[in-house]
């Protein structure tokens, strides 16, 4: 009688067992049970990358066809078929077209800033919006604008240098004791100086009524509005950030070995260190010299990155690419199509998306070590 | 006072590190320190010591009396405050780093074996210092990372992430990552802290064969006397920043310098299967460490 039991019971484990393998395989995320993990819980770069491009290259697509205009999906798909109406032509390739290019460049400058941050700070939470990296870099834009200074391409450059100057502040504090040991840390602090920079920035405002519409448009992460001679005042610095980083790639990913074993295949940990904050800052500030502080961004992309394809930076940083363009499409699409005919800031959505990670991250009973 | 042990006054030593053929890493009255100014605090003083090629030599000695610091010096890492590391007849500090790379692999205590990465992955590390800007993983590389893995008896695990294996087998893997380097000279910072006896023994059998087969020069900081006993083909004694001692364990190692160094006491026998001396009835000593200094 008891041998008959144990019969279906044992089958009927292992049907649940069998059962339950596509659903933790399908999403390989950090959770999967070793029992289904077969030799590494992640996945080939090669065989990620095509997918995220594409879905990437669809979210492209939906920021062409949706608005918060009049324009539907319908009459801006035929407007890139070259037909329609006038004035759906003029909204997909004056307006729409502009802004999603801003967004890509936006998405990936932010995504690949936070991996790097993440790496140089040992932290999975260093994240250039969440540390008051962003907030130093607006914060710099406004003060730039309240002392006169107009000329468009000076923004790129001021702001770079406010997140610079937030950048080594929050690094700074990494040095302090225990704040290795704590990632939470350095959020906290971070979290300081973001709203300190913050403040400042709304006194900024108050002084001065007529800069502070101009303002106002950097203190709001957003998309809309922002012309594509902004994009080109970012070109060289962009340029030179992705330079250095291909030239980081290779010591950054020995760095997380540990600093002798860095030492030891004959890097300079620290130069490697200073490079990449300054990278950073470069990628951190132009972003945030088009489309405003975003938050999350940096955060949530390298996160599923490495949940994909693994701890290895060389690896993540080409993963954030695609992935970091459909984080921020994705949320400014739904930015524009939440209270139409105005829009939601690009920054509530991303914060919308990327606090979950944030949180899931801090709730780990373990956290991923960098 | 003990007789029996090589006991060296700094005149001494230079002599000593002259009699063996010129060594490829020496070491020419090196002094190392932490702190600035005031606060300096001499970790090694004025230390000139030869490490023979093709042996493995141990360096041992009570916790703080400055092996790693030592063995950090010796692969470029902690700049000197005065005297050299010479490697092949030049100064260690005038070297190109990706040319020391090329020269000294080093394999420090504290290592991060992050998550995700294979042990594969990690063996290609040690290709770094040969490879240039822009150059692509060549099949050369492959052949070595192979054969490194290989050496290491780690091939069989190779796609294995390092977070999910033993530490005796991570350890392996390092060590994988560390002959990937093709480096005549390996420096290993306590190889085998933190693993059991078993995983140990696996350890200490590796290194000497790469250093006896593979003719490595191997220098090592290791914590166990009596390991370092029975493998070690040299051994270096330090104590407060100075060699004490230096030589084959079977020569160097008495109950005057275990006394000295570690302030107990004990007798020893040659082990019947190797004839390495073999520590036995270590008890603590009523004499003060500090009496006993030369």
């Amino acid at each position: 009688m008891q041998a008959d039991e144990m019969i279906p019971r044992s089958h009927v484990s292992a049907m649940s067992s069998s059962s339950a393998m596509p659903s933790s395989s399908a999403v390989p995320m950090a959770d999967s049970a070793p029992a289904t993990r077969k030799v590494t819980g992640r996945l080939a770069l090669w065989k990620v990358m095509p997918l995220a491009c594409a879905i990437a290259l669809l979210t492209c697509l939906a920021s062409l066809l949706w608005g918060a205009g009049q324009v539907g999906p319908m009459q801006a798909l035929k407007a890139l078929m070259g037909q329609g109406s006038e004035e759906a032509r003029f909204v997909v390739y004056e307006l729409r077209a502009p802004r999603t290019l801003i967004g890509i460049v936006v998405g990936m400058m932010l995504a690949c800033g936070g991996a790097l941050m993440q790496v140089v700070a040992r932290n999975p939470l260093a994240e250039p919006g969440l540390l008051g990296v962003s907030a130093g870099a607006s914060f710099a834009v406004a003060v730039a604008l309240l002392l006169g200074i107009e000329a468009a391409g000076m923004h790129v450059i001021v702001a770079q240098s406010g997140a610079l100057l937030g950048c080594l502040f929050v690094m700074s504090t990494v040095r302090v004791r225990g704040a290795r040991q704590d990632p939470v840390r350095l959020v906290l602090a971070g979290a300081a100086l973001s709203s300190l920079l913050v403040a400042l920035t709304s006194l900024v405002l108050l002084i001065d009524q007529r800069a502070a519409d101009e303002i106002r448009f950097w203190v709001v992460g957003s998309l809309a509005g922002r012309s594509l001679s902004a994009l080109y005042h970012c070109l060289p610095s962009l340029l030179l950030a992705v330079v250095l980083t291909l030239w980081l790639a290779r010591p950054l990913a020995a760095l997380v070995l540990g600093e002798q074993v860095a030492s030891g295949l004959g890097h300079r940990p620290e130069r490697v260190r200073q490079i990449t904050i300054l990278v950073v800052a470069l990628l951190v500030g132009a972003a945030t010299a088009l489309a405003g502080p975003v938050a999350f961004v940096g955060l949530a992309v390298p996160y599923v990155a490495r949940a994909l394809c693994g701890a290895d930076i060389r690896r993540t940083l080409w993963l954030c690419l695609p992935l970091g363009v459909t984080m921020l499409l994705t949320a400014d699409v739904i930015s524009r199509l939440v209270v139409p005919p105005s829009e939601l800031p690009l920054g509530v959505l991303t914060t919308l998306l990327g606090a979950p990670v944030l949180i899931a991250v801090v709730r780990a009973r373990r956290l991923p070590t960098l | 006072m003990s007789v029996d042990a090589k006991q060296y006054s700094p005149a001494q030593q230079d002599c000593a590190s002259h009699l063996s053929l010129a060594p490829t890493l020496k070491t020419d009255a090196l002094t190392l320190g932490y702190g600035v100014r005031k606060q300096r605090v001499k970790v090694i003083d004025g230390l000139t010591l030869g490490l023979p090629d093709g042996k493995v030599t141990a360096i041992v000695g009570p916790n703080g009396c400055g092996k790693s610091t030592l063995l950090a010096g010796l692969a470029r890492l902690q700049l000197p405050e005065s005297g050299s590391v010479l490697l092949e007849g030049k100064d260690i500090q005038h070297l190109k780093r990706r040319d020391v790379a090329q020269r000294i692999a080093l394999l420090p205590q504290e290592t991060h074996s992050p998550e995700g990465v294979t042990v594969h992955e990690l063996v290609r590390f040690g290709r770094q210092p040969h490879q240039g800007a822009l150059s692509q993983w060549s099949q050369q590389d492959q052949s070595v990372v192979t054969a490194a893995m290989v050496a290491a008896d780690i091939e069989s695990l190779s796609e294995r992430e390092l977070s999910s294996m033993s530490g005796g087998q991570r350890q392996r893997a390092w060590i994988a990552m560390a002959l990937a380097q093709q480096t005549p000279l390996l420096l290993l910072d306590e190889p085998t802290s933190a693993l059991d006896l078993g995983h140990q023994i696996e350890v200490f059998e590796l290194i000497q064969r790469l250093a006896h087969v593979e003719d490595k020069t191997i220098v090592m900081v290791v914590h166990d006397l009596a390991s370092a006993c029975r493998y070690a083909d040299h051994l270096v004694a330090m104590h407060a920043g100075r060699v004490i001692a230096e030589g084959p364990p079977a020569e160097v190692v008495t109950p005057a310098l275990v006394r000295q160094l570690y302030g107990v006491e004990c007798r020893l026998i040659p082990d019947p299967d190797t004839g390495t001396p073999l520590l036995i009835g270590v008890r603590r000593t009523h004499e003060r460490l500090s009496g006993s200094a030369t």
